[in-house]
């Protein structure tokens, strides 16, 4: 068996990078571009922990601060989303169309 | 490792971060005494982030006495970091003047809004002091947080909520990419300080992941300053949002995240600089331009101009960093002052419910309010680059930096563009002087908040283009001070 | 190293071999009387009627978005309390000013009407 090098780990975060990317341009429902966003939040934090084995535990705290400032980020957009939801009763991306370019 | 936890600030750690400091402060008692002063005269929470704003101005003053490193090398207060902290909270100062109306006009008594705008500051003025990538982080989310909750509190529009949650989803996205940036760059050297990794990139050959770091990191901040191609959302988000809040997020956080763009390129050594910058300040200056000249809506236009203004700043960014950076800082400034004003009036022109933000409203306002129009004009005329305004001169300088970096291409494109954007900005000018009014639109009297911030942004605005040379003075030094 | 892993292919065997076992045994031992009302969901309060994928009341995700935020917040009392003494007088003035900044976040909450229900 192969030995669980950090390239592996680097690999993982890469694919969960690119799945939320592919969320956030793709997905309709907001709640999911949401998760999709948290989705990459957590790849970070995987790249973070995963070179931590090469430079100290440096990557751990910041993986702390991001992981608190994605519970901030999530509370704040479910609160735009209640408040836009009361205006147009749609979590639909593609039904926020009164602005367009 | 338990060596250096047993260490403590000292209390110059503190002073470093005084204004920080002063500004949550004020901010958090806002926010508490909101919900506990239910029976307060109409004003009260406003004065109170005015004196605020004021108090962090004359903490400024404080902190730039003692220049030098801050909390284990995170924060570092030098002239460079004094510049922007200036220009951020003399920004809010004069947007929270322009606020009093406006909250007045559509209604709103809620307290958080003048706290919101606090905290924000807290968190631009950091950036433009943070060293550190976490740091930097932290302060990137403060502002943009409190700046995403201020596009919706027109709470009732439909509008405003749309350009909030429409600012949201992209600008977490940006975040997102931003740190998976920082992740690669704290892999590749194995920090997360500017400093050291400027070390590391400039001591052995680049590792690629350095490379897709700062390409990630960049992509993350050009959202923030609504840089093409990653300015889509700019001109909703700026047609939906308060005027003021326009005013606001279209200058104080967008100079904060070009001083840490600025760190980031050159004290870091970005690899790959100045390709980068070449095609996207090309792409902002065209496609910021080009969007304008078809728009009806003023807010739009501004959106519009500030998408193409942010080029311009950025072709600074190519230009080699003695004269590039100065010129940048003085863009930053003048493009504050005049877009601010700017906003000022447009957003006193609105009236209730953003009503009239057309640009064939504002026909025949020579006649009907001289003086309003005579402001906006000079606003007008320094967003195009006319002599004796500051835009002018900050356009002057940058493009000469350029010159002086062998950047003929751009300066050239850079030039065509001024050309164009004059169409766009003077179509707004003609309407005004040479339109009969229309008589249903109410011009009321400039109340005497809004008047002092139009005076403000009026006056900085002539400085910058009459004597810019104490400016320009000090940006050389702060440069100076920083890179030698 | 599949050596190491021996430990959980282990442990899940013996989780395997467990459960099934005490759901046998305690379907062996206890006394069973169903009835209609005991086998509904909630034994008492509201009958469950409808969908559920209906709608609930924004109020639940109110409660929730408070819940997650002050939740995670805590997780910076961890690395806190383990290095508690080396952190000593200063760590505890720090953590006190946080844990300031945000009680006055739950004040306001709690002023704003946000935890009142209906």
């Amino acid at each position: 068996m192969v030995p669980i090098t950090t390239l592996h780990y680097l690999v993982v975060a890469a694919a969960l990078f690119v799945l939320g990317v592919i969320g956030v341009l793709t997905r309709r429902n907001v709640i999911i571009v949401l998760m999709s966003i948290e989705l990459i939040l957590n790849a970070v934090n995987l790249n973070l922990v995963a070179f931590s084995r090469l430079w100290g535990l440096h990557g751990q705290v910041f993986a702390i601060f991001v992981i608190t400032d994605a519970a901030a980020e999530a509370a704040v957009g479910l609160g735009i989303l209640i408040a836009f939801f009361r205006n147009k009763e749609t979590v639909n991306v593609d039904e926020v169309d009164l602005l367009k370019w | 490792m338990n060596g250096s936890l047993a260490m403590v600030p000292q209390a110059t750690d503190y002073l470093r971060v005084l204004p920080e400091i002063v500004l949550s402060i004020f901010g958090m008692a806002i926010m508490f005494a909101d919900p506990l002063l239910k029976e307060r005269p109409p004003r009260t929470l406003g004065t109170l982030a005015l004196l605020g704003s004021l108090l962090a101005l004359a903490a400024t003053w404080v902190q730039a006495q003692y220049p030098g490193f801050a909390f284990w090398n995170m924060v570092r207060v030098d002239a460079f970091s004094v510049f922007f902290h200036f220009l951020i909270v003399a920004v809010t100062a004069v947007v929270i003047l322009t606020s009093f109306e406006y909250m007045e006009v559509e209604g709103i008594r809620a307290g958080e809004y003048y706290g919101l705008i606090l905290l924000g500051a807290v968190g631009m003025s950091l950036m433009s002091s943070a060293v550190e990538l976490v740091l930097i982080f932290l302060a990137l989310e403060i502002s943009s947080i409190a700046t995403y909750i201020l596009a919706g509190f027109r709470r009732r529009a439909a509008i405003s909520s749309e350009a909030s949650l429409k600012y949201f989803l992209l600008g977490s996205f940006a975040t997102a990419f931003f740190l998976y940036g920082v992740a690669l760059m704290f892999g590749a050297t194995g920090s997360t300080s500017i400093q050291v990794i400027g070390a590391a990139l400039s001591s052995f050959e680049v590792p690629a992941l350095a490379y897709a770091g700062i390409a990630l990191m960049f992509v993350g901040l050009a959202f923030k300053v609504a840089a093409a191609p990653f300015h889509i959302w700019t001109p909703d988000v700026y047609e939906g949002a308060p005027a003021p809040v326009v005013g606001f997020m279209s200058t104080a956080p967008k100079a904060a995240v070009f001083a840490v763009l600025l760190r980031l390129m050159f004290e870091a050594h970005a690899p790959g600089r100045i390709g980068l910058i070449w095609v996207v300040a090309a792409l902002s200056m065209t496609l910021g331009n080009l969007g304008a000249l078809v728009q009806n809506n003023v807010k739009r236009l501004l959106a519009y101009s500030s998408i193409a203004h942010a080029g311009y700043l950025l072709v600074a960014f190519a230009a080699v960093p003695d004269s590039g950076i100065p010129a940048a800082m003085f863009y930053a400034a003048s493009y504050a002052a005049m877009n601010v004003g700017a906003f000022a009036v447009v957003s006193h022109f609105s009236n209730a419910g953003e009503r009239y933000v057309k640009i064939e409203d504002y026909s025949g306002l020579s006649s009907s309010s001289p003086l309003l129009a005579a402001i906006l004009t000079v606003f007008l005329l320094s967003l195009i680059g006319i002599p004796i305004t500051g835009g002018f001169i900050a356009k002057f300088y940058v493009f000469s930096a350029a010159l002086q970096s062998n950047l003929v291409g751009l300066v050239i494109l850079g030039v065509l563009n001024s050309a164009v954007a004059a169409y766009y900005y003077l179509r707004v000018i003609v309407v005004m002087y040479m339109r009969e009014p229309r008589g249903e639109v109410p011009v009321s009297a400039v109340p005497a908040g809004m008047g002092a911030a139009m005076a403000v942004s009026l006056a900085a605005t002539i400085y910058l283009g009459v004597l810019p040379g104490r400016v320009l003075d000090y940006a050389g030094r702060a440069v100076a001070e920083w890179l030698h | 190293m599949p050596q190491n892993y021996i430990p959980i292919f282990l442990f899940i065997a013996v989780v395997g071999f467990l459960i099934p076992v005490t759901l046998v045994a305690a379907k062996l031992v206890r006394p069973e009387n169903p009835h209609r009302t005991k086998l509904m969901p909630y034994e008492c309060g509201i009958d469950p009627v409808g969908s559920s994928r209906g709608r609930y009341t924004i109020r639940f995700y109110i409660v929730a978005i408070l819940f997650v935020v002050f939740d995670v917040e805590t997780i910076f009392l961890f690395p806190w309390a383990v290095k508690f003494k080396a952190l000593g007088v200063f760590g505890l003035v720090e953590m006190l000013i946080f844990l300031t900044i945000l009680i006055v976040g739950y004040i306001w909450i709690w002023k704003k009407g946000a935890l009142d229900w209906v």
